[in-house]
């Protein structure tokens, strides 16, 4: 076969199967619906694997189809003995030859790009200008740190589009994996050691998925495996920075809603122990056992799935069993009546900072 | 002493199974737990599937829902599919060396019943506070924190069970090397017994490194041991480490006497020789070697480092080679040949496709970058059924229809066999093909339910439907057994009449001695060789004379009965005073029964001449 030929059979067949895969899945969480560098270098490595992989199924295809049809045992053939052939060495060496270089040429960019996106060496030169996120996974909820501002917040990560956001990614009970399929492959967070790695944003595709992308915990975990999602806004430079100095500078306002102060109250009796209220926490790690709530009211779900309203606050707090099974809060706190449920509901839904 | 043509009354019966030391009965054992086990996995697939049917569903909760897909992935690959292809190699292999019997026939016993056991002890774990919920490959930070007993059933179960394994490979590997037949070099043993041997090297290296990490765990669970503990200097990625080492191999012991079992049926109903039999050999062989080279790929996200995944992703690859060299060896056999769709052929047929897709994504996976996106979702689930059921189940079923006879006399009816055949390929596919594209789509496995508007609902269904049809496809085949066992009609020694290797020149099913006379074997497909001269029978190789017999015996059974007490003992030793008394107490069983093996003299028995030609006649004239 000539060389221009199965360029350009390899060309459009590509391009035939990415028109195919991108009706798939939604924008915000399709892995075929890439938004960034990392899952584009992911998703070129599929469809060049994908298209080699049909050439293969085509070649073994046709073969199939004509010997099932071509030699099947007609009527009358009976005691036809066929000739007992031992095997072919020019054939044999063919189907060893052509496979090993359509594979050496997917090993190329493989090996490409997994040191592409190993790369992780601006993240920790002594003076980086880079964003570092520390990721922290949690029966069942995310944590993240932002060291260089000093700020801390979970279920929502934040994040700027259009350059290399890096992350640190560990594990503070048992392992999980820190997956946002629009935007790059995952990584494991261990409990042994803490893992690196980018993802870059793009900001382009990130406004055509409503900048809201979801991730996903992607090892088993326990019973609410299935439930430890988490979000991702993408933001502008300049609103990232924005969002940031109001994380920084954000300060409990004294409420003057009665109920509003008892529910701060009942919380500061119950939930204080292991919840901040201030994206500020110096405290450490091990201390820090709960979700921080410095930006509560601004996120997008209840604990990680449920619509953001008041009434799923309220179902939440009342029952988290019943929500997903196997968390840490249930049975932490004493039951909560009605009146208590409605003042310490609206009491979190002041806890903003936009 | 010889059992022949006595009749038996059914506790003779059951007797006479708890002791054999037969490999042909050995088999029908095997393939009898291996079977009930398998429906066992099968049950608790159709919940998984019913589960995910819709988005938010409350069939089941979540925590059982973890035990229930922990329990069908150990369960399917542990107690369905190693002991359903310890069934085929007992059934045949012996017969395919022309051997009368395996080197250890006692060992052979051990274990099955060893692993008889372990599985028994495994799922007693659904009625004693709760089955393992941490995956089949229990990763250790999950399963230490495993607040049930379920994963010390796992630990403990799957040591008993894996013994027998280990035991079951190392008989192979000896009764290979050394009871050959005259002239039955290495070079013209059946692809099938080729298979067997390089699988039973492949337990023999596997097997120990999984129990290595399961003795770690038993010991991090049951006796305060540390080994996964990193606050005290343990490490959880050495698991995975372990169990990978064992894990992938494990692939391979699975898969290479699948594509052993296909490579008899391609060659038998297209009436032709095995297209590049050398090549073939060399292609089991390299696969087996390679399949010890790529554990890694499966941790690509563990966070090994680009050099780590970078070599484990090229030599993952490698293996395409001589997979595809296997695939187009069975085209090519099947070329110029004359074939004929019996449903053994239909399953042979089917699988070339369906394991081609399945191979195709293992290179995908194989692509390190891109695997950070496959690994851990719906993809590899495809990914991997199409390998595991495309693969290996549709050789067990092939293989079953098409030793059948051979083992039972009796032919399965060919006509349900089929539609058995369409309903598991099409429900296959269905259930399938689609999680390919769930998988890409952002679908994490392992998940009990998702929730709505992530466009996973459409997807899930069509799977569910599809599991219903394999569902289907095996209520038909288990009324085909049936049927066969209560109408069918006996069958003679060649009942496909193209039989090729020397199980189809000895009697359906073969006496207990398998051949009066040791044959001589004159080339590949000795049978075949025979049958194209002319001759209706094999050449001897020794005249007929008296037959010398092992001896069945009890202490196979009482010895791994041992090892189930000891284990209940010791998996309660924390709970109850009793724990640690009845742990060693089972302890006692077993090396007792090992110690009266050890003393009493047992030199088998005789079966005579005269008996023999007398079966022989008998056994001429069905």
């Amino acid at each position: 076969m000539k060389k221009w030929l199965r360029n350009w059979r390899l060309v459009s067949l590509v391009s035939a199967m990415a028109l195919l895969l991108a009706g798939c899945g939604k924008p915000f969480l399709s892995t075929l619906q890439p938004a960034g560098e990392v899952a584009d270098m992911q998703y070129k490595l599929m469809l060049l694997s994908t298209a080699i992989m049909v050439i293969v199924i085509a070649v073994v295809t046709i073969i199939f189809l004509y010997v099932v049809t071509r030699f099947r045992r007609r009527k009358g053939e009976e005691n036809k003995i066929p000739k007992q052939v031992e095997g072919s060495h020019t054939l044999e060496i063919i189907w060893t030859v052509i496979p090993i270089i359509l594979l050496i040429i997917l090993a190329v960019p493989t090996v490409l790009y997994t040191f592409k996106l190993a790369d992780v060496k601006p993240m920790n030169k002594k003076e980086r200008d880079v964003v570092v996120v520390n990721v922290r996974a949690n029966l069942y909820w995310w944590e993240f740190e932002y060291p260089d501002y000093g700020i801390i917040t979970s279920q929502d990560l934040v994040v700027p589009t259009d350059e290399r956001v890096y992350f640190n990614l560990k594990a503070s009970d048992v392992k999980h994996s820190f997956w946002i399929p629009a935007v790059g492959g995952k990584m494991d967070t261990n409990t042994d050691n803490t893992n690196q790695f980018f993802l870059t944003f793009d900001d382009k595709r990130a406004e055509e998925a409503g900048r809201l992308f979801y991730g996903k915990c992607a090892e088993l975990c326990g019973p609410s495996h299935a439930l430890m999602d988490f979000k991702v806004k993408a933001l502008p430079r300049a609103e990232f920075d924005q969002w940031v100095e109001k994380m920084k500078n954000a300060k409990p306002v004294a409420s003057t809603d009665p109920v509003v102060k008892q529910g701060e109250e009942i919380f500061n009796k119950s939930c204080i122990g292991c919840h901040a209220v201030t994206p500020v926490d110096g405290r450490t790690e091990q201390a820090r056992l709960a979700p921080n709530l410095g930006n509560f009211a601004d996120r997008e779900r209840i604990a990680g799935i449920l619509e953001h309203n008041e009434e799923n606050l309220k179902a939440w707090l009342e029952d988290p069993e019943k929500i997903k099974p196997g968390n840490k809060m249930t049975g932490t706190y004493p039951a909560l009546s009605d009146e208590e449920l409605e003042a310490l509901t609206k009491y979190l839904m002041t806890l903003s900072v936009e | 002493m010889s059992t022949l043509a006595r009749k038996k009354g059914v506790g003779a019966v059951i007797w006479d199974y708890l002791t054999t030391v037969d490999h042909k009965k050995i088999a029908i054992l095997y393939l009898i737990a291996g079977g009930v086990f398998f429906l066992l996995g099968g049950l608790e697939a159709m919940i998984i599937r019913i589960q995910l049917a819709v988005p938010n569903n409350d069939f089941i909760s979540a925590g059982f829902y973890n035990e229930v897909l922990t329990m069908h992935g150990t369960t399917m690959i542990f107690l369905a599919a190693m002991p359903l292809v310890f069934a085929m190699m007992n059934a045949v292999v012996p017969i395919q060396i022309g051997a009368r019997d395996v080197a250890f026939p006692f060992l052979n016993s051990l274990g099955f019943w060893l692993f008889f056991f372990g599985g028994v002890f495994l799922n007693l774990s659904w009625f004693l506070g709760g089955a393992p919920d941490a995956g089949w490959t229990s990763y250790a930070s999950l399963s230490l924190a495993s607040p049930t007993h379920g994963i010390d059933f796992y630990v403990l179960g799957l040591q008993i069970s894996g013994l027998g394994t280990l035991i079951g490979g190392i008989n192979f590997l000896v009764t290979i090397i050394n009871m050959r037949a005259p002239g039955m070099t290495y070079m013209r043993m059946p692809m099938f017994t080729w298979a067997t041997f390089v699988t039973s090297a492949l337990i023999l290296f596997a097997f120990p490194p999984l129990t290595v990490g399961l003795i770690f765990m038993m010991m991090d669970r049951l006796f305060g041991g540390n080994f996964f503990d990193p606050a005290l200097g343990g490490n959880t990625i050495i698991w995975e480490h372990l169990f990978w080492i064992f894990g992938h191999p494990e692939v391979y012991i699975l898969v290479l006497p699948a594509f052993g079992i296909f490579s008899e049926i391609f060659a038998t109903f297209s009436r032709k020789r095995l297209f590049g039999y050398s090549s073939m050999v060399f292609a089991t062989v390299l696969i087996g070697f390679l399949g010890f080279m790529v554990w890694a790929h499966h941790m690509f996200t563990v966070g090994m480092g680009p050099i780590a995944n970078a070599i484990f992703a090229v030599a993952t690859m490698a293996i395409a080679v001589p997979t595809g060299i296997k695939i187009f060896n069975w085209l090519f056999t099947m070329w110029g040949g004359s074939i004929r769709f019996t449903t053994p052929m239909m399953y042979a047929v089917a699988f070339i496709p369906s394991f081609v897709i399945g191979g195709v994504t293992g290179v995908m996976n194989a692509t390190a970058a891109a695997d950070y996106q496959y690994h851990d979702s719906y993809f590899v689930v495809a990914h991997f059924h199409y390998v595991i059921v495309g693969g290996v189940v549709f050789a067990l079923l092939a293989g079953a229809h098409y030793w059948w006879p051979k083992m039972f006399g009796k032919m399965l009816d060919e006509k349900l066999g089929k539609v058995t055949f369409w309903l598991f390929f099409i429900g296959f596919h269905l259930t399938f093909f689609i999680q390919h594209f769930l998988g890409l789509m952002g679908m994490p496995r392992r998940v009990f339910t998702f929730l709505p508007g992530q466009g996973f609902e459409t997807g899930n269904m069509i799977s569910t439907v599809g599991a219903f049809f394999m569902a289907a496809g095996t209520v038909v085949l288990l009324a085909n057994v049936v049927i066969t066992t209560v109408k069918g009609k006996r069958v003679g020694n060649d009942p496909w009449e193209d039989g090729r290797t020397l199980e189809w020149a000895v009697s359906s099913p073969a006496p207990e001695y398998n051949f009066a006379q040791t044959p001589l074997v004159r080339g590949l497909d000795a049978y075949w060789i025979e049958k194209m001269e002319g001759k209706k029978g094999l050449t001897p190789a020794e005249p007929l004379g008296d037959i010398h017999m092992p001896n069945p015996s009890i202490l196979p059974f009482v010895i791994s009965l041992g090892l189930f007490v000891s284990a209940f003992g010791f998996l309660f030793h924390q709970d109850h005073a009793w724990g640690t008394p009845v742990g060693v107490f089972g302890l006692i069983i077993t090396l007792g029964a090992m110690f009266f093996r050890s003393i009493i003299d047992d030199h088998g028995f005789h079966i005579h001449k005269e008996e023999v030609m007398e079966a022989e006649k008998k056994g001429a004239g069905a």
